[in-house]
């Protein structure tokens, strides 16, 4: 199915939106917003497009492009999305309307930079998700720093600009080195087109030795780890979000989050499958540390925003175990709590924001008895929080169920420590919920805070809707992404690899020859 | 004698550059006279110059058309020396477009700087297209000498009289070295001329050759800050007129690698007894200079640290060369070698430009607080800087990204792993120290108003075209790289 310059149009579609606030005046802030928020939502209706004309059937990459871009060494400007990518991009898109609509009356410094560098934003993330060419993808990957970077640090809270160098600086460590990888990759396959550099890989024209695969697998690995970010490399991530504004820490949280693993899905796994199951054990030990220690660290945590933060450390490690438990089941619901934690996050990181403009303020103890003044937000806040906990009916559950019973399959004490994290998680997200909505209202200021206004209201519905939506339909989703993921299980298996499995018969055939020789001189024996 | 008519035409943009020169140097007396205000008014002097140099780029298409040896063998017209004399006298027409109102802020007379100018772009041209090695040092000498001068162009300051004093001083010690190891190549081979000494295998193999050689690096390696012969480079940079610094820092280090890549395509023997002084010297000037410019608050002196970084990255590219296996990949490094030579003119010379502009009458405004809300204050500017700096940087979509990106290819293609990584891990170092000028112009609220600063319509040009070339190589490097890879296929 050939679909031209639908992705292009994808990708580049909020600069056009860019483009147009660089005509407004810097003081019109009413209609900078206004253009934004219409270039987004006519962003998301476009990317729902793919998703009607996506094929669920087909396994490989659909709505191709391919141009050549550099002569010499070959690079293309080739795009494609599969089952993985095509609901990442969905949810970048979804996103970045309600972050714009979350930032509507709390970003008053500098409005124009500031939407133009969410819009940007969202091109690089997109950009990131449908390319298909591993400098392309690079290219978006570096890119998509800057405008984080700048929100992040132009726009966010008092300790900001060491959060926007600690991130970028973190960001740039890995994937540096990742670049390095990927030229290497090229010196050793002669392209940097990933369909090409798998077909190679897979029909064993090229076979990487054991250390050049193990040290390419670590390169690129690092950097996704670090997006993740897996434990110990998460260190960026809860200063980098509690300092960002609130549409800032929603595309932080909710999509820049899951680059990493999609990173993991995309590349490591495919390219590198003997490095993959080699270090597998030893990844899955940091995510399951990464889902109790998250899970703790959010627990004692005194300020909301924190507490959201490490959560995500929690969560995300569920996504790395059910990616690196190589079982089917395990795989979809990874690419499905990706999702399921960009709404879910993304809402708490909105409702929190929400909160903070009314208070100026993310510690518990300044909250407390909210529900009196403010039963509305306090209902839809309950519900994002049971969400995010994996109360069955909502989204996050049929992802967690499906990681946890895959990963059961194969390797079950990993399954049995992962669970224990999301009881911790109920305990984290509601002993928050208690103190900041129930009991008597504790502050004499608090009492008079208005209950959520009809913006913050249509925001919040429309994640409710989705949280409950994702957790009754789950089946629309998965069935697009299942092909994909068997996909990528089945890029694993290379001969190279199978070899491996192989060799047993060839340490036997020198050892039959004695045992010939035995049963010949037994035979002689005999003879005698 | 009179030398022949193909000679001459292979010489003509050195002609050119020499007879603006001497015609700057003859109007001085006019342009350099103070006005009835007090101040001079010489602005067309440098317009005059900028017309030279312009013409002198034009004049490369008469040795283009004609391309081979010269004067006996003395200079070699290919396409190899064409690219650098292109980066040369780009370098020389921004630098002179950028420094017009500078020159009059700083009232300091335009005349000689002018011819100044262009006899050091002389000499850095003779060295790009030198063939044997006296005439290596005849170019050298000549820039060399008229870049003492620029150094100390502002008479006034104490720190630009003691980078004069200090870049003279051990530049002269540097040009010894590097004559005392043409002596012993001479003595070695029993010639300077670069393509007879790797002919001759014979005397080759005498012991002298490779002392010779390594004294020659030594001479080179200082004139392009390369570690651990760039001590004197912080201080000229900084006590230095800034746009002097931008063509201190850009000129003389393309021409400078130009000798030297020439000697690694050309000499066999130099690449198996330099390979591993490259090495060290890349991973020292790597890290020499990007640890130094961590902790710098002066933002002059920042680039100039950051200078000494680049030329680590660029000797990872001659290393590559010398390491490489067959000539095919050693060309190819090579070509990645003048590629990022190319970006990195663009992107240093717009940074050290726009400071100029920016950092206001008599040179005051260079601390990073001074460059607080640069981005409210004044956009256009700080949008530019951000450019340079994320260049620098080596962000995608920018020439300092596939600059570092092609050298990362080469390194990887030799063999040298580990100074890729290095390299690797220097960049991300680096990013500190560009990202926290970024940060200051845009994430901090100015300590001090300061009155606004306009930048002329000259300045602007030479800045727009540099911001320009650093986006354009980003994109679409096809072009120049196609005619660096022919460059480097030149070499014999």
């Amino acid at each position: 199915m050939e679909q031209p310059l639908l992705l292009t149009v994808l990708t580049f579609l909020p600069l056009a939106g860019v483009l147009a606030l660089l005509v407004l005046s810097p003081e019109d802030h009413e209609w900078i917003r206004r253009l934004a928020l219409v270039t987004a939502i006519a962003e998301f209706l476009f990317s729902l497009v793919p998703v009607i004309l996506f094929r669920a059937n087909i396994a490989g990459y659909q709505f191709q492009e391919f141009h050549q871009w550099i002569a010499s060494p070959r690079i293309n400007y080739h795009l494609g999305l599969d089952g993985i990518s095509l609901f990442l991009v969905v949810l970048t898109t979804f996103l970045t309307p309600l972050s714009i609509l979350a930032s509507w009356g709390s970003i008053t410094k500098h409005v124009k930079g500031f939407f133009i560098a969410l819009l940007v934003l969202e091109t690089g993330i997109i950009g990131v998700f449908v390319s298909l060419d591993l400098f392309l993808f690079f290219v978006f990957w570096e890119v998509m720093l800057i405008p984080m970077y700048l929100l992040i640090g132009i726009w966010g809270h008092e300790r900001r600009i060491y959060a926007a160098m600690k991130f970028i600086l973190y960001t740039m460590f890995g994937s540096i080195l990742m670049l390095v990888a990927i030229v290497w990759l090229y010196e050793l396959t002669g392209s940097f087109d990933l369909p090409q550099i798998e077909s190679v890989l897979v029909h064993g024209q090229i076979a990487l030795s054991g250390r050049t695969e193990m040290l390419l697998f670590g390169a690129f690995f690092l950097a996704f780890a670090i997006k993740v970010p897996l434990f110990p490399l998460h260190t960026w991530l809860p200063d980098a979000h509690t300092e960002a504004p609130t549409a800032g820490s929603v595309m932080l949280a909710g999509v820049l989050l899951k680059l990493g693993t999609y990173g993991m899905l995309r590349f490591c796994l495919p390219l590198f499958p003997a490095a993959s199951h080699r270090f597998a054990p030893e990844i899955a030990v940091l995510a399951i540390i990464g889902i109790i220690y998250g899970a703790l660290v959010a627990m004692v945590q005194t300020d909301l925003k924190r507490l959201v933060a490490y959560s995500s450390v929690s969560h995300l490690g569920f996504v790395v175990l059910g990616i690196f438990s190589f079982q089917a089941t395990a795989m979809n619901g990874a690419v499905y709590q990706m999702l399921n934690h960009g709404v879910s996050t993304g809402a708490l990181f909105l409702v929190v924001g929400m909160l903070y403009d009314r208070r100026h303020t993310f510690l518990i103890r300044e909250f407390g008895g909210l529900a009196t003044p403010m039963p509305v937000l306090a209902a839809l806040y309950l519900f994002v929080c049971l969400s995010s906990a994996g109360l069955p009916m909502l989204n996050g559950f049929v992802g967690e169920f499906l990681i946890l019973s895959g990963t059961f399959v194969s390797h079950a004490a990993w399954a049995i420590w992962a669970a224990v994290g999301i009881v911790f998680s109920a305990v984290y997200l509601l002993w928050s919920y208690q103190r900041v909505f129930f009991g008597e209202v504790t502050q004499e200021r608090n009492r008079t805070l208005p209950d959520a206004s009809l913006r913050e209201r249509s925001i919040l519905f429309v994640m409710a809707a989705v949280i409950l939506w994702m957790g009754i339909g789950s089946v629309a989703f998965t069935r697009r992404i299942e092909t994909s993921t068997a996909n990528v299980l089945q890029l694993m298996e290379r001969p190279a690899y199978d070899s491996s499995a192989q060799p047993r018969p060839l340490p036997a055939a020198p050892a039959a020859i004695p045992s010939a020789q035995t049963d010949a001189n037994r035979t002689r024996r005999a003879g005698d | 004698m009179f030398p022949a008519r193909a000679d001459l035409a292979r010489l003509a943009p050195e002609i050119v550059l020499t007879i603006f020169g001497i015609l700057a140097m003859m109007l001085a007396p006019f342009a350099d006279a103070p006005r009835k205000d007090g101040r001079r008014a010489g602005g067309w002097v440098v317009g005059i110059s900028v017309f030279g140099a312009g013409l002198a780029i034009l004049s490369t298409l008469y040795p283009a058309r004609d391309p081979g040896d010269a004067f006996s063998g003395l200079l070699r017209v290919d396409d190899f020396s064409l690219y650098v004399h292109w980066i040369v006298l780009g370098v020389a027409l921004l630098v002179l477009l950028g420094s017009a109102n500078y020159l009059s802020r700083e009232d300091l007379p335009p005349g000689e700087f002018c011819a100044l100018v262009l006899f050091a772009a002389v000499g850095m041209c003779v060295m790009a297209s030198a063939e044997e090695l006296v005439t290596v040092f005849i170019g050298l000498e000549i820039s060399s000498i008229s870049s003492y001068i620029l150094v100390g162009y502002r008479r006034d300051s104490p720190l630009a009289d003691e980078a004069a004093m200090k870049y003279f001083l051990l530049g002269s010690f540097a040009t010894a070295f590097f004559l005392y190891g043409v002596a012993l190549v001479y003595g070695a081979t029993g010639t300077t001329h670069l393509d007879l000494i790797s002919s001759d295998a014979v005397n080759a193999a005498s012991r002298f050759l490779p002392i010779g050689l390594g004294l020659i690096l030594v001479g080179l390696a200082f004139k392009v800050a390369a570690a651990p012969f760039q001590i004197w480079a912080p201080d000229v940079y900084q006590g230095a007129p800034t746009p002097v610094t931008a063509f201190l820092s850009t000129g003389p280090k393309a021409a400078t690698f130009a000798v030297l890549l020439r000697i690694v395509g050309t000499i066999e023997p130099a690449s198996g007894v330099w390979v591993w002084a490259l090495w060290g010297m890349a991973v020292l000037s790597m890290f020499g200079g990007n640890l130094a410019a961590l902790v710098q608050v002066n933002v002059k002196r920042m680039l100039a640290y950051s200078s000494i970084a680049h030329a680590g990255y660029i000797l990872v590219a001659v290393a590559a060369a010398a390491a490489a296996a067959t000539r095919e990949s050693a060309m190819d490094c090579i070509a990645a070698a003048i590629f990022y030579l190319t970006a990195y003119a663009l992107m240093k010379l717009g940074a050290f430009l726009m400071i100029a502009q920016l950092s206001g009458p008599g040179e005051r405004r260079q601390d990073l607080d001074d460059f607080a809300g640069l981005g409210s204050r004044q956009p256009i500017a700080a949008a530019g800087l951000s450019v340079f700096l994320l260049s620098l940087l080596g962000l995608p979509l920018t020439a300092g990204f596939l600059a570092k990106f092609y050298v990362f290819r080469v390194g990887l293609s030799s063999g040298l792993f580990w100074l890729v990584v290095l390299l690797a891990i220097n960049s991300v170092i680096a990013a500190y120290y560009y990202l926290r000028i970024i940060v200051v112009m845009y994430m901090r609220e100015p300590k001090q108003e300061w009155p606004l600063v306009r930048i002329s319509a000259a300045a602007s040009f030479a800045l727009l075209v540099a911001a320009a070339g650093t986006v354009y190589l980003g994109l679409f490097p096809g072009r120049v790289l196609d005619f660096a890879m022919r460059a480097a296929a030149s070499l014999r």
